[in-house]
């Protein structure tokens, strides 16, 4: 782990394009799926959902990594880790909940409805902890977290369209709703299989 | 209540993954090896286990009001275990699963589960229906890992298939292959049980910790219809 004020743009662009494209956390990584199915009926619902989401990731990682490297690490508590993260994102989207309820009441009309959902979504704790294996610096983990979000905005706005579309068509009974919709996502998934390379072309 | 139903309620009629649709990010993400498959599906079902029947024995103790953060103490506290138990030995099967170990906790089966069964019920029904749910997991992952594997790798359990070594799918080993395979099967079950799938579907979302919520997304959305 390099120093905090370590700066390497480049790098840091490079994590964050791979975040959103290349590792999209839900096409390719398989994390927050449960959301990703649940909420991405409508456009409106899909946006509020995502912008929820980078909003608690950024908050999470800004607490879990003082954690991790001020506390677990030089106590040698590193096994508490799942335990610690957990409680630390939980008690937080509840406080952030109560916060923004008091005194930011635009912000909460928008969001506050999905925070509580997030608590159990497994995109934030699985950002938390990537991050610490990763190995990342403070900077690099806020970029990484950012990207994970923006990549979770874009598969879900992406999708919504997607399933816009789909209930016009006529499905046949056994795939009504979650099968053709599973379907239909591994056909997104394969569109950002044209990514894989871009990354490595752009920054070689 | 019928202790061989409850046991095998989890197994076919109430399959978490098939049925009530749960725990579908370590379904799709831990399922392109057959081992892998086990591997997840055992270290669920011991905390599924473990988790249900302490929450059974202490559900008279918790208010009700704090349950939920309760139960994520408990079940981090089991996932804490598993996770260390399975480094020291299964380095292997730790190294496969990676992230997918810890997120055990936010297992919406796992929280199901407590919310659903254990909090209502005796610690040995408990304790019955964990292992059920845990072994229809275990069963609903080995399923999709096998075709995956089978004709994405053209191994079983690391084994070659005969006849299908030059002709592989290497799509199904990859992330859109886990989501039509795992579509495909739900279509099935649809078929199989006439429907019955989608219906058991919102059972699964009242045990959802987010149940509440989600509720209010849908009362929102609701009321912004009938203004509209």
């Amino acid at each position: 782990m390099e120093s905090l004020l370590h700066f390497d743009f480049k790098g840091l662009v490079i994590i964050l394009m791979s975040a959103v494209l290349v590792n999209n956390y839900v096409l390719q990584r398989f994390l927050g799926i449960c959301s990703f199915l649940g909420v991405s009926k409508k456009l409106d619902q899909a946006t509020g959902m995502s912008l929820a989401v980078i909003f608690v990731m950024l908050l999470a990682t800004a607490v879990t990594w003082p954690i991790q490297y001020y506390l677990l690490e030089p106590y040698g508590l590193g096994y508490m880790q799942t335990v610690l993260f957990i409680l630390v994102i939980a008690a937080l989207v509840q406080l952030v909940e109560i916060v923004i309820k008091k005194y930011i009441p635009a912000l909460y009309s928008a969001l506050g409805v999905y925070l509580p959902l997030i608590t159990t979504n497994c995109a934030v704790l699985a950002v938390a902890i990537l991050n610490v294996d990763s190995r990342y610096d403070f900077l690099a983990s806020m970029v990484n977290s950012l990207g994970s979000g923006l990549g979770y905005f874009l598969a879900m706005v992406l999708f919504s369209g997607v399933r816009a579309r789909m209930e016009d068509g006529e499905t046949p009974a056994a795939f009504q709703d979650l099968p053709i919709t599973l379907i239909a996502a591994s056909i997104v998934s394969i569109a950002f299989f044209g990514f894989a390379g871009v990354i490595d072309k752009l920054f070689a | 209540m019928n202790r061989l139903k409850v046991l095998t309620n989890g197994l076919i009629r109430e399959n978490p993954v098939l049925v009530l649709i749960l725990g579908t990010c370590p379904s799709l993400a831990v399922s392109t090896q057959a081992s892998n498959a086990i591997g997840m599906g055992l270290a669920a079902t011991v905390v599924l286990l473990c988790s249900n029947v302490a929450i059974s024995a202490l559900r008279k103790i918790i208010p009700d009001n704090v349950r939920i953060p309760c139960y994520i103490v408990l079940i981090a506290g089991f996932v804490t275990v598993v996770q260390m138990l399975v480094k020291a030995y299964a380095p292997a099967i730790d190294e496969q699963l990676g992230i997918f170990l810890p997120l055990i906790v936010v297992n919406c089966i796992i929280l199901g589960r407590a919310e659903m069964f254990a909090n209502k019920n005796t610690v040995f029904a408990s304790a019955l229906d964990g292992i059920g749910m845990g072994l229809g997991f275990t069963l609903a992952l080995l399923a999709m890992a096998s075709i995956r594997e089978v004709f994405g790798s053209g191994t079983w359990f690391g084994l070659a298939v005969p006849g299908l070594a030059g002709h592989k799918v290497s799509i199904l080993v990859l992330a859109p292959g886990g989501f039509f395979v795992y579509g495909v099967l739900i279509a099935l079950v649809n078929k199989l049980t006439k429907g019955k799938a989608g219906k058991n579907a919102e059972q699964g979302c009242a045990g959802c910790p987010a149940a509440a919520a989600c509720g209010r997304l849908g009362a929102a959305d609701e009321a912004k219809e009938r203004e509209a």
